[in-house]
């Protein structure tokens, strides 16, 4: 066969019904992210003025819902500039190096139960790969790459700091992030999405968030609000103190394109964290004949609205973090308490007196820790301890005495 | 005493702000009521048998700290007067590219000619259309303010002309608080007084309309009216509602 060498699922004779489905499901899903984007857009403009009595978008469509679409021409139309001193060919990439990562991880997350047409068994998911949630780790790691070169490439020295901080940031975040899907995969025993929300059950005492105990969920918001750079992380954009991060020299349908994304893996991540811990689309289904597929769309739908209103609600009311203090929170928080809570969830799968010695194991551990900060913390960190200031340091006596000219003796 | 909760109240409030109303409101179609005392364009006012109160004193023009104010008396034609005086204003012109709306003028006028009404939602597109004559300035016949093409008159700012001036005597004089020393508007006939500090003020008589009464959930609540605070303030904008359904 034609593609037998490019991909063996078709080798086999696969019918053109399966093939087209597949196409149609790529087609459907990138129309829902696309849609989710600019709903998004304007979910978060119209609740963030609400929680600030501002109006928010009206103008454009029954309450202002084509304002995205009215910025999205209007940027299509701006002028493309593109800084001299750019390497113009990763300048012109970065955009997509960080959009695509969006757009595939949207793509392995179960949007609802299965639908049955023409006889096929269709999961309303993208792609159900086997390595799953990693695809999802791998992809967000592409994007630093997108948020790196992107500073990096425009040849200035503004968005070349802030792209370092950013993928420093992104970089050190991420390690919390894993440490706590680990926790999921290992209570799973999948990495697929599809098992992940397979495994979860209905009722909601089956969920990851009360089977891990709530903390991985809860590193996971924390990690991830980070990872998106969004509020009170964004120190990355900072748009009230900083010019504009790494997009700075970015302009018209470039700079949209990172609008885009970093809505587009606003709303992914709302449906990731859905997935993972809120049991996906599971939820209570009456037995309403030819609608009962409707229903844990409905719920994957409204689980994944109340974590995006969370983001916004974030942004509305925390202030931003100091740059140190976010890497205190990764660094010394995060990943040490990601990491015992891993142990421990691991521990308590192989047996009971397994995890409760673990549990001790870690408790003690942490204590320690927690230990070595407040002796670190105590340290005298003033700039004094390094270099004694100009008053403290001792003057040359040479120096003294050719100022006195040999009139006194010292 | 703050304790680890106090980490949500930012949370808490800004929940809370999704129940209340807006602040902000679409403003060229929505507009707040004006405070009572504003200034903003001119009006010229006419006596109620329709002659022109101004006489052509040039008082106006002479007190104008920026100098926008043009006017030349004549005296009145023998078979037609314009004014009741010897001499009426001829010509008078006010130049609003440089009118700062200190209402000096209105201060300075003996016979309460000139008076601001509280429109400055004027936006002329060239510079002769910025200098108001005499016919654009004086008011008609039915005793209202000329309303210009690039004007923007809304419900009651032509109600209170020169309203700061009713709040005591036009000389300034604190004993004088609501008492009349003021002739009759084309129209509008004598108008009220409005309270001045001693607060019994007739918003119904006076046509103001209280624009605390817009913010007042959003004020601290130490600034709040008692009726404005705790769980009352949910129940008397309840019956503010209500009474404003059936006054409509």
């Amino acid at each position: 066969m034609m593609f037998g060498t490019v991909d063996p699922m078709l080798s086999n004779g696969t019918p053109g019904v399966i093939l087209l489905i597949v196409l149609l499901k790529v087609v459907i899903g990138f129309a829902v992210a696309m849609a989710a984007v600019i709903i998004m857009v304007w979910f978060e403009r119209k609740a963030i003025s609400d929680m600030q009595s501002r109006i928010g978008p009206q103008k454009w469509g029954p309450f202002g819902l084509l304002q995205t679409l009215a910025d999205g021409i209007k940027l299509f139309f701006k002028e493309d500039i593109i800084p001299q001193e750019a390497d113009r060919f990763v300048f012109k990439l970065a955009p997509y190096l960080v959009l695509l990562p969006a757009l595939v991880t949207f793509g392995i997350v179960p949007l609802g139960g299965t639908v049955t047409i023409a006889g096929h068994a269709i999961e309303l998911q993208v792609a159900n790969p086997p390595m799953g949630i990693l695809l999802m780790l791998a992809m967000s790691g592409i994007s630093v790459y997108g948020v790196m070169l992107a500073g990096w490439s425009s040849g200035s020295k503004y968005p070349m700091m802030s792209s370092v901080r950013a993928s420093a940031q992104m970089i050190s975040y991420e390690a919390a992030l894993g440490m706590s899907i680990v926790t999921v995969v290992l209570i799973t025993g999948s990495l697929s999405t599809h098992d992940i929300v397979n495994s979860q059950g209905g009722v909601f005492w089956h969920w990851n968030l009360i089977r891990l105990g709530f903390i991985p969920f809860a590193i996971y918001l924390i990690a991830i609000t980070a990872e998106l750079n969004r509020p009170p992380f964004d120190v990355v954009e900072a748009e009230s103190e900083l010019v504009g991060g790494f997009h700075t020299e970015y302009s018209s349908l470039r700079f949209a394109l990172f609008f885009l994304s970093e809505y587009m893996n606003t709303v992914t991540q709302s449906a990731i964290i859905v997935t993972l811990f809120f049991g996906g689309p599971a939820g209570y289904v009456p037995n309403i004949p030819h609608l009962r597929w409707a229903f844990p769309i409905l719920w994957f739908v409204a689980k994944t609205c109340i974590f995006a209103f969370c983001y916004i609600w974030f942004r509305a009311s925390l202030p931003r973090f100091r740059y140190d203090q976010v890497m205190e929170l990764g660094w010394k928080r995060l990943i040490p308490l990601s990491l015992g809570w891993m142990l421990v969830v691991a521990a308590f799968l192989v047996s009971r007196s397994w995890g409760f010695g673990t549990l001790s194991a870690v408790i003690f551990a942490s204590s320690l820790l927690s230990r070595s900060f407040q002796i670190g913390d105590a340290r005298d960190q003033s700039p004094e301890s390094v270099l004694p200031t100009v008053a403290q340091r001792p003057i040359p006596g040479a120096v003294i005495r050719e100022l006195l000219d040999g009139e006194e003796e010292i | 005493m703050a304790s680890w909760t106090d980490f949500f109240g930012g949370f808490k409030l800004t929940l809370r702000h999704i129940g209340r109303p807006n602040v902000t409101n679409s403003y060229p179609e929505v507009k707040r009521p004006k405070q009572p005392r504003q200034h903003g364009r001119h009006v010229l006012s006419r006596y109620e048998d329709g002659m022109e109160k101004c006489i052509g004193c040039e008082l106006c023009a002479g007190v104008c700290p920026v100098g926008c104010i043009y006017v030349r008396g004549l005296d009145n034609p023998a078979d037609h007067p314009v004014s009741p005086g010897e001499r009426y204003g001829y010509v008078y012109e006010i130049n609003y590219l440089r009118c700062i709306h200190c209402d000096l003028c209105v201060e300075a006028c003996p016979t309460q000619a000139i008076t601001e009404s509280k429109l400055f939602e004027f936006s002329f597109t060239n510079r002769a259309d910025a200098i108001y004559t005499k016919p654009q300035l004086l008011v008609d016949d039915n005793g209202f303010p000329q309303r210009l093409p690039w004007e923007d008159w809304r419900e009651g700012e032509a109600a209170m002309t020169g309203g700061w001036m009713r709040a005591t005597a036009p000389a300034g004089d604190a004993s004088f608080e609501g008492v009349v020393q003021w002739s009759g508007d084309l129209g509008a006939g004598v108008r009220a007084p409005e309270a001045g500090q001693s607060g019994n003020r007739d918003d119904a008589a006076t046509g103001t309309k209280d624009i605390r009464t817009s913010f007042s959930r959003h004020m601290s609540t130490e600034s709040q009216l008692q009726e404005d605070q705790g769980l009352a303030s949910f129940l008397n904008a309840f019956a503010r509602r209500g009474g404003k359904k059936e006054s409509a």
